[in-house]
């Protein structure tokens, strides 16, 4: 059995959540990885991506339409080089999300996403009604398109491998859409789906200056990346990027601190298989101490400024 | 300009799902429906959109059992002009909504089809991409701003990174996110009024679309529970905690 597997990429560095979607595409065979770019950039991407273990051959498709990964280009790219493959696989990111499905229609296929664990060539797990509850699938497809939750898959060893890189081309700019420019939150804090540490603030923050005054602190003595519950994102005191939860980024540090956070279940969704989580709200029935190992109940005002003088 | 807007009844936002005891699927018996929270959201951007003059009509279509039809009313309420219910006592897979939403768009000639990136029940994320692709046409997805310009609709999605913006050439899907905007609660004249609209009734036949699951479900479970651990005392005791788990320098 053959797999392709969408490798996105940045500044020239496969992302952290492609390295997880290779582990699973191990999982069902010999893996392809497919690098769609434009430049440089790309052609480094496709000879970092030759050096993750377990990928046996790298595909370079290199377009300046492929330049913002628009899913009107790439995805009929991915569509053609299906043919010789029995699954293709993207990570559930938002590159992989919005590609993922119009390669799967292109391919008459049923997608599966989410993919949490394989179960066999055809059966697998993947999360419904905002993870209260897991479903086994089988798919009937003769070809199946899946995306990959990158929390539930161990990241490849980005070193290792020696696979070939070879050069495939496609139609590029499909004509239908085009980018017009991007506002990314520059951070010097790691990256939030792949971070050890996480510290997310909720509603009870307040404000935008008090999110970043109480929270920001504690996250630079961490290490940590910072998220948010959707009522503070909500609220305007977090970027969009922030969100954790069902319809936000899923994350599952060695440690999750939520801190003002009552706990909804969609915000639960996207954190609870985090190794430890400590919660810290001056409500002790909020629903965050359910699934908290270490609860702290108290002002956060007071109590998060001592928590970060004294780690 | 018409815009189509699709919508799926759903097991309401508030509701706690419980998985049946046989593992067969979500106990959804005497359990509150409504519209896909993403949809309405969907709703009220075809209103705005309308409201700017950049379109003229809303149609909504829904398809799901007899009942989606108060999914439909409840659309009708908020704004849309009128209804089209396809259906289907079975569930329909994405791919089967994309097919039959496409037939519909073909019938239609929408110039903007707006739906919700994905349902909470199923949380595929799938039905607008896959309609964009049946269609040839552009996926605006995640969006969180709409603006129609001349031929084009420039979208801003919200992606991993913050902020994305691309512009589409019409007709284009636009799957919405949750800063889209707030909808709007119908007034109670609108409820009142909105049971007189048109809401016509097919089915997938009708449109020639074959909806065989192409999915089994084997089996479903609850996940994993976590056990809630121990309430602290003091942040000196939650310090010494924190660097028993030895993740921090």
């Amino acid at each position: 059995m053959s797999v392709l597997v969408l490798v996105e990429h940045e500044s020239g560095v496969p992302r952290d959540a492609s390295l997880s979607t290779v582990t699973a595409a191990t999982k069902l065979g010999e893996v392809h990885a497919l690098i769609a770019g434009s430049g440089a950039e790309a052609k480094q991407a496709a000879d970092a991506t030759a050096k993750i273990a377990g990928v046996a051959k790298v595909l370079l498709a290199d377009n300046a339409g492929y330049a913002h990964m628009l899913a009107e280009n790439v995805a009929p790219l991915v569509a053609g080089l299906a043919g010789g493959y029995d699954a293709v696989l993207f990570s559930a990111t938002s590159v992989g999300k919005n590609v993922a499905p119009r390669v799967a229609a292109m391919l008459d296929v049923m997608q599966i996403s989410d993919v949490l664990s394989i179960e066999s060539a055809d059966t697998f797990t993947r999360p419904i009604y905002a993870g209260n509850a897991i479903a086994t699938v089988k798919s009937s497809d003769a070809k199946k398109v899946l995306t990959v939750r990158g929390t539930a898959f161990a990241k490849a060893a980005a070193t290792g491998g020696s696979a070939s890189v070879e050069s495939v081309s496609g139609a590029g700019d499909a004509g239908l859409s085009s980018f017009v420019g991007a506002e990314t939150s520059k951070s010097e804090r790691p990256e939030l789906t792949s971070a050890k540490v996480v510290v997310s603030g909720g509603r009870a923050l307040g404000s935008s200056e008090d999110f970043h005054r109480v929270i920001d602190p504690l996250a630079d003595k961490l290490g940590a990346a910072v998220g948010a519950s959707r009522a503070a994102v909500d609220a305007g005191y977090a970027p969009n990027d922030y969100q954790v939860g069902q319809t936000g980024k899923i994350v599952a540090p060695e440690l999750y601190v939520a801190i003002g956070i009552s706990g909804a279940i969609q915000h639960l969704a996207g954190m609870k298989d985090s190794k430890t989580i400590v919660a810290i709200n001056k409500d002790e029935d909020a629903p965050i101490f359910q699934v908290a190992d270490l609860g702290l109940v108290g002002d956060l005002f007071q109590v998060v400024p001592e928590l970060t003088a004294k780690l | 300009m018409k815009i189509l807007v699709p919508v799926k009844r759903v097991i309401d936002y508030n509701v706690k799902p419980r998985v049946k005891m046989d593992g067969t699927g979500v106990d959804l018996t005497n359990v509150k429906m409504s519209m896909n929270p993403f949809d309405e959201i969907a709703v009220e951007e075809a209103i705005r959109l309308r409201e700017k003059g950049a379109a003229s009509e809303i149609v909504v279509v829904s398809v799901g059992p007899q009942k989606a039809q108060d999914t439909l009313r409840t659309a009708l309420a908020m704004g849309a002009d009128r209804a089209i219910l396809i259906l289907s006592e079975q569930e329909v897979e994405p791919l089967g909504v994309a097919k039959l939403l496409k037939a519909v768009m073909d019938e239609e000639q929408p110039g903007i089809v707006l739906l919700g990136k994905q349902a909470i029940d199923d949380d595929s994320n799938q039905t607008g991409q896959m309609l964009a692709a049946l269609s040839g046409r552009p996926q605006g997805t995640f969006a969180s701003k709409v603006e129609v310009k001349g031929d084009k609709v420039e979208v801003t999605r919200e992606v991993d990174g913050g902020l994305e913006t691309v512009s589409l050439t019409l007709p284009a899907i636009v799957t919405t996110d949750l800063r889209l905007n707030e909808p709007r609660y119908a007034s109670l004249p609108n409820i009142m009024k909105a049971k007189t609209k048109p809401m016509a009734t097919k089915s997938p036949a009708d449109y020639g679309v074959d909806i065989a699951p192409r999915l089994t479900i084997l089996k479903v479970e609850e996940p994993a529970k976590r056990q809630a651990g121990v309430k602290l005392g003091s942040v000196d005791e939650l310090v010494a905690k924190i660097k028993d788990l030895g993740v921090v320098a």
